[in-house]
């Protein structure tokens, strides 16, 4: 018995080292996918990391391998004394929306959600028509054969936002052109799928289309991949992926999920909903030495002319799931 | 017939498994650069250490002994039922579309069709793999694992397409409704003015499950029917010589445990705190409780303990993973190596120590003689 106390207490006396090292300290929990995942949570995991190598800082994380350890992972690190919290992911809404509220000195933040209306949330969504909007332009101006293609991940209105701005900005720049769009599948499998987003590409390919636009996940790996080896373009999405396949990828479609992380971290946030579009950083196309050769000046002009526009207002690109329809695609 | 005695079967084996787990888990850890004492203790803090991980540990031990119960119940006729993890699901389906689509007045009459519908669900999943089994020789091992797969797809498309809410992005279903949720066990402890559980999401389930423990143990060794079915286990044709039917018993054994398996649905799904069904809602329970029953020695009381000590080897990981920059990845190949040891590899520890204690009891014999 004795030695059991003995046990026990060592072990709370350390956990109580472990959990003043980190109380008070940022967390951040990623989404099923992992860390990894050269895409939206490795974009979430470079803002932290950003943040940490900034600020001399540590920050806690965690990666679920289930749905049903969301809420444990939200009051694990409530409990401990994290704050802030950040969350990537729409998949976190119900459990956060269940756990925020026990916790009201908890600042959470909740990346993709835009509806969770708490005092102590900060939901992020973004725009991801007007960057869709702005890589579907560059897509029409590098086509030859004025066929342009998107394969999409699991099909919810998310990925359908999307598939349609990116139709509305080729048809801003060739009205005549054909955009081929494809849904990976209808299950989350389909986040996680490069053989079938190979198959999606390949048949693209045959039915013309020489630009191909990735929003899928880890499926757009296989995408790129696939476009790499037809020797056709292709475009990346939520990080910057043009590195995978220098001079092949024509561009990626920047979700700054690193951006948010990093000013949650840095604790200028507040409470409330964002939704955070061109005009705010949020979203945009991303040029580096990878696709130097690839965008010209002219087209970065007409892309820049109309990011100028959107962010005036001059410019507003049709939002998918305002209405669940699309004017210019068919799903 | 020479046997090694009652305990060495009962605690000497399992606690040399865990010995052997224990030390290949100390290589793991000090292969990546962690003090694996530092380890074991956090694993411990996180399964006991607070009142919500107390709760998770009980909330994780409620799945495994169901789940453990159920392989153990096949066991008993020699049949290994390795689908729990699809029966799981299945239940978690009954569940799921009794409390979605039945205006429930009360969370009583709501458990005990919820708890209904999820063993019927389970144990419909495991009675075709148990009628090629008993009819055409299908071996069970190969039809229920390929019946998990089955069994996730079915569940992937329900939550993504027919239960789904509009507009909701989830895969998952909508929230059940309140009538539907099962009390927690800090409820139950409130009513004694504890905080004893947390926010844990334990519930009365565990209840269900230990008197499922009590009935597990009354039918197969108080009831004519365990008796048939712990005889065919035994030896089949001697079974048939006795007038046992292979079918009957067959089947009835595996919907038990089927039935079993389906019920931790109701753990998973009404007990929780947003009582809903999600995608993967059985996260490995299933095979686990091979692992628990095989540990526990297919009896139900070695069944809770070996399922506590899974629900804390579960929980503790969670949060050595959470608390420490020791990759997820590392947690599971510990907890793998457990079950590895303890369920898969039981004979490769049991054979020795059984030999040693037969030669030193024909060593003793002889030296009375």
């Amino acid at each position: 018995m004795s030695l059991m106390k003995t046990i026990l207490g060592t072990s709370t006396a350390l956990a109580l080292t472990a959990g003043a090292a980190m109380a008070d300290g940022p967390a951040i929990i990623y989404d099923l996918g992992g860390k990894f995942d050269k895409s939206f949570n490795e974009s979430a995991f470079n803002g932290a990391q950003r943040w940490a190598e900034e600020n001399g800082s540590e920050f806690a994380e965690f990666e679920i391998t289930a749905d049903a350890q969301r809420e444990q992972a939200i009051r694990r690190f409530a409990e401990d004394g994290n704050s802030p919290i950040v969350m990537a992911g729409f998949s976190w809404a119900t459990a956060l929306e269940t756990a925020a509220p026990d916790y009201p000195d908890t600042d959470f933040v909740v990346i993709d959600v835009s509806w969770i209306d708490l005092p102590n949330v900060r939901a992020v969504g973004f725009k991801e028509q007007e960057g869709s909007y702005l890589v579907g332009m560059l897509a029409a101006e590098a086509s030859e054969t004025g066929v342009v293609s998107f394969v999409g991940g699991m099909d919810i209105p998310l990925i359908r936002r999307f598939g349609c701005g990116y139709a509305q900005g080729v048809a801003a720049v060739n009205e005549d052109a054909t955009v081929i769009a494809n849904m990976t599948g209808t299950t989350p499998a389909a986040w996680n799928d490069p053989v079938k987003g190979s198959e999606l590409t390949l048949s693209q390919i045959s039915q013309g289309a020489d630009v191909v636009f990735a929003a899928a996940g880890g499926t757009g790996v296989g995408v790129l991949q696939t476009a790499s080896d037809e020797g056709i373009l292709s475009i990346g999405v939520d990080a910057n992926q043009n590195y995978l396949f220098p001079g092949e990828v024509l561009t990626s479609m920047l979700k700054r999920v690193d951006n948010v992380v990093y000013e949650s971290f840095s604790g200028t946030t507040d409470a409330g909903i964002v939704i955070l579009g061109v005009a705010e950083g949020g979203v945009g196309y991303a040029l580096d030495e990878f696709n130097a050769e690839l965008v010209t000046e002219d087209m970065q002009a007409t892309v820049e002319a109309a990011t100028a526009a959107m962010a005036s207002g001059e410019l507003v690109v049709h939002d998918y799931m305002s209405d669940e329809s699309c004017p210019v695609l068919e799903f | 017939m020479e046997k090694m005695p009652k305990w060495a079967d009962v605690v000497l084996v399992p606690v040399v498994s865990l010995l052997l787990a224990a030390i290949i888990s100390v290589i793991v850890f000090v292969a990546v650069g962690q003090n694996p004492w530092e380890a074991l203790k956090l694993m411990a803090y996180g399964a006991v250490g607070t009142s919500d991980f107390l709760g998770y540990t009980l909330f994780y031990t409620t799945n495994f002994i169901f789940t453990g119960l159920a392989v153990a119940v096949a066991f008993h006729a020699s049949l290994f039922n390795i689908g729990g993890e699809g029966q799981v699901l299945l239940g978690g389906l009954g569940a799921a579309i009794v409390c979605l689509f039945i205006p429930w007045p009360h969370w009583t009459l709501a458990l005990i069709a919820g708890g209904l519908a999820a063993a019927a669900f389970g144990a419909l999943w495991v009675a075709i793999p148990a009628y090629l089994q008993a009819r055409r020789g299908s071996h069970i091992v190969i039809t229920t694992i390929m019946f998990n797969f089955m069994a996730s797809g079915l569940l992937v498309y329900m939550l993504s397409d027919a239960l789904r809410p509009a507009g909701q992005m989830q895969t998952a279903t909508a929230i059940f409704p309140d009538a539907t949720h099962l009390p927690s066990l800090n409820d139950v402890a409130q009513l004694f003015g504890s905080d004893l559980f947390g926010r844990s999401p334990v519930n009365i389930s565990i209840f269900i499950a230990l008197a499922a423990c009590v009935g597990v143990w009354l039918l197969i060794w108080h009831t004519r029917l365990g008796y048939q079915i712990r005889a065919f286990g035994q030896s089949e044709s001697a079974a048939k010589y006795a007038g046992i039917s292979a079918v009957n018993i067959t089947m009835i054994a595996l919907l038990i445990s089927g039935g079993l398996a389906g019920m931790m649905a109701v753990n998973n799904t009404m007990g929780i705190n947003t009582p809903q069904l999600v995608d993967n809602a059985a996260g490995g329970a299933g095979f686990i409780g091979i692992a628990v029953a095989l540990m526990g020695r297919n009896h139900p009381v070695g069944i809770i303990i070996a399922a506590l000590l899974f629900g804390a080897l579960y929980q503790g990981g969670a949060e050595l993973s959470a608390a420490t920059s020791i990759p997820v990845q590392i947690v599971v190949v510990i907890q793998a190596l457990v079950i590895m040891f303890t369920g898969a590899l039981d004979q490769m520890v049991r054979s020795p120590i059984e030999k040693i204690f037969i030669r030193r009891g024909r060593a003793a014999a002889a030296a009375g003689e």
